[in-house]
């Protein structure tokens, strides 16, 4: 190497050290500031009581059920459907058929529709055509919708990532398709599987435009997935711009998210080693 | 072994007996033909080996024998496959038992990355032996057959991908065997290990013999020589696969007929 490529390549790495400190710099400034003001407010009786006083006073804890409940309802639509489609696009229509590419151009437009587009659409779809009115069971389903585009590309991906040699040796023992796919490379796609549910998960608790609309502000704890439910990101949106005096509880709130959002993280990677990927890892 | 298969060969109501037989197979992938208008019979029980350059579709030849050809897109296959007697690739044949009838190891040993007792269970399971008991014995007894059970019985549920390359190969011969299968394919089965392991695997292959009809795709001629009962050349002739002769080992790589397996077997060419 001569001495100006030396130089050069000096400067892409000092270069590259100072973006990399920079974004990683700004998101433990946003955790200082946040944890700053917000952790003191958090205790077991935060976590625990509803909110009173507009949210003002009071906890979170009908917000935390009502969160958790949409997320349910999202995950638990997304997550079949996303497999399932996945499959469908990777193992059953050749790679370029028309209807692949119909299929995967349409997910592509999907994922960048603003989240209100999906508020507006799921208010009037669940909402009023299918009648479930403002409710957890709107905004969850909003929310898979939302979430889809994200889960196939990338279980796809994973799928894809198996090798062909799998699917080879798998049908040279005479294995049906159906079997090669549950045993063979869903384990080799949980990867992608579980970076399309991190992704899809921190979309849909991060989300409130698409959840205004559907599942409402209530902050009453919901007694079934037809009550209406304020969620999580609803609850600091609303405590932030609406509510004065809210803001100690805004911060509070906030920082219970981002705790959420931390452990789902954790939980999703353990949970594919330990389900679909122990046994077929060395 | 001791006995000379090749005597057992050479007797005419032997050579009647066909395992398999094609007659006028051709293999094309999109647009270009890999193999064509191969006539070949198989005796029972025997082994044979295939030989010739690469790309003389001797791989695409073993696919056809289990209708792996199916998965490949684009791959067209015409002409007949018969399996005792009967046309594999006629319409309604059941092909997931045909791939159980005839199995296939690859050049490079392909294990599930799963442990090794599932290994051999989930193919077993897929062909409906459910019972825990059943799959347990047949375990132990396919995994004895390659001798590979005395290494791996105290560490069945580890992963199958911390076995050497030999002890993959083996598993892999294992999992085949398992089901109970008529034809053994193996498509250059130690070509991807050391000479220890080739040698331990060459030998079980030889064992196979009688019990199944052995066809093996090898580049060392040595090795077909040595457990081979029959051999045949393959070889590209105006862009596509075909048969040059066939004939018993011995026969073949002492009084070759064609000009091409003479100057093969004697290294001039290939
Ligand atoms: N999946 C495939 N798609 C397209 N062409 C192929 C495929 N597999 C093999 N071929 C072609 O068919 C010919 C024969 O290949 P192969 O059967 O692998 O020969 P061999 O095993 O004797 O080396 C080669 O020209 C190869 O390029
Ligand atoms: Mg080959």
């Amino acid at each position: 190497m001569n001495r100006s490529s030396v130089k050069a390549d000096r400067t892409a790495t000092f270069l590259c050290w100072i973006v990399a400190f920079a974004v990683t710099g700004t998101f433990f400034w946003i955790l200082w500031d946040l944890l700053g003001h917000g952790f003191k407010g958090i205790s077991w009786s935060f976590l625990t009581t509803q909110p009173r006083d507009a949210g003002r006073s009071g906890g979170i804890s009908s917000v935390l059920v009502s969160t958790s409940l949409i997320l349910g309802v999202c995950l638990g639509v997304a997550i079949p459907t996303g497999v399932g489609t996945a499959a469908f696009l990777s193992e059953w229509i050749p790679r370029k058929s028309r209807v692949g590419r119909w299929i995967r151009r349409s997910l592509d437009l999907l994922a960048a529709v603003p989240s209100i587009v999906f508020g507006l659409f799921g208010a009037v779809f669940f909402g009023e055509v299918l009648g479930f009115g403002f409710s957890i069971l709107s905004g969850g389903l909003t929310l898979a919708l939302m979430v889809l585009p994200i889960l196939i590309r990338a279980t796809e991906a994973g799928f894809r990532s198996a090798s062909e040699e799998l699917r080879l040796g798998g049908a040279a023992l005479g294995l049906r398709r159906a079997t090669i796919l549950r045993h063979l490379l869903l384990p080799a796609a949980s990867h992608g599987i579980v970076v399309g549910l991190v992704l899809g998960v921190g979309r849909a608790l991060a989300e409130t435009a698409a959840l205004i609309f559907t599942s409402g502000y209530v902050t009453r704890m919901p007694s079934s997935l037809l009550d209406s439910g304020r969620s999580i990101s609803v609850h600091i949106y609303d405590l932030a711009m609406n509510v004065p005096g809210g803001e100690a509880n805004a911060y509070a709130t906030a920082v219970v998210l981002i705790l959420l959002l931390i452990l789902i993280n954790s939980l999703a990677s353990w949970a594919t080693q330990t389900w679909l990927g122990g046994r077929s890892l060395p | 072994m001791s006995a000379s298969p090749r005597e057992t060969l050479d007797s005419p109501q032997k050579l009647q007996d066909a395992c398999i037989s094609t007659e006028g197979l051709s293999v094309s992938y999109a647009k270009s033909y890999a193999l064509r208008d191969l006539h070949l019979e198989i005796p029972r029980g025997s082994i044979t080996a295939l030989v010739g350059p690469s790309g003389c579709g001797k791989s695409s030849f073993l696919k056809t024998l289990n209708r792996l050809t199916d998965l490949i897109t684009g791959c067209r296959v015409t002409g007949s496959v018969r399996l005792d007697g009967e046309d594999i690739y006629q319409s309604g044949f059941d092909v997931l038992s045909l791939r159980r009838r005839v199995g296939m190891i690859f050049q490079k040993p392909n294990p599930f990355p799963l442990s090794i007792r599932r290994n051999l269970t989930l193919p077993l399971e897929e062909h409906g032996t459910q019972d825990s008991a059943a799959l347990a014995a047949k375990t132990e007894a396919a995994l004895r057959d390659v001798g590979l059970w005395d290494e791996v019985k105290d560490r069945l549920d580890s992963s199958a991908m911390i076995l050497s390359g030999g002890q993959q190969q083996r598993l892999c011969i294992a999992r085949a065997l398992a089901l109970g299968p008529e034809v053994v394919l193996l498509d250059e089965p130690c070509s991807a290990l050391d000479p220890l392991s080739s040698a331990v695997v060459e030998d079980l292959i030889a064992s196979l013999r009688e019990s199944y009809t052995v066809i093996i795709v090898t580049h060392n001629l040595s090795q077909a020589r040595r457990i081979a009962d029959q051999t045949a050349l393959f070889w590209l002739e105006n862009g596509a696969g075909t048969l040059i002769e066939t004939a018993p080992t011995e026969q073949f790589f002492s009084q070759p007929q064609h000009r091409l397996t003479k100057e093969y077997v004697s290294g001039a060419r290939g």
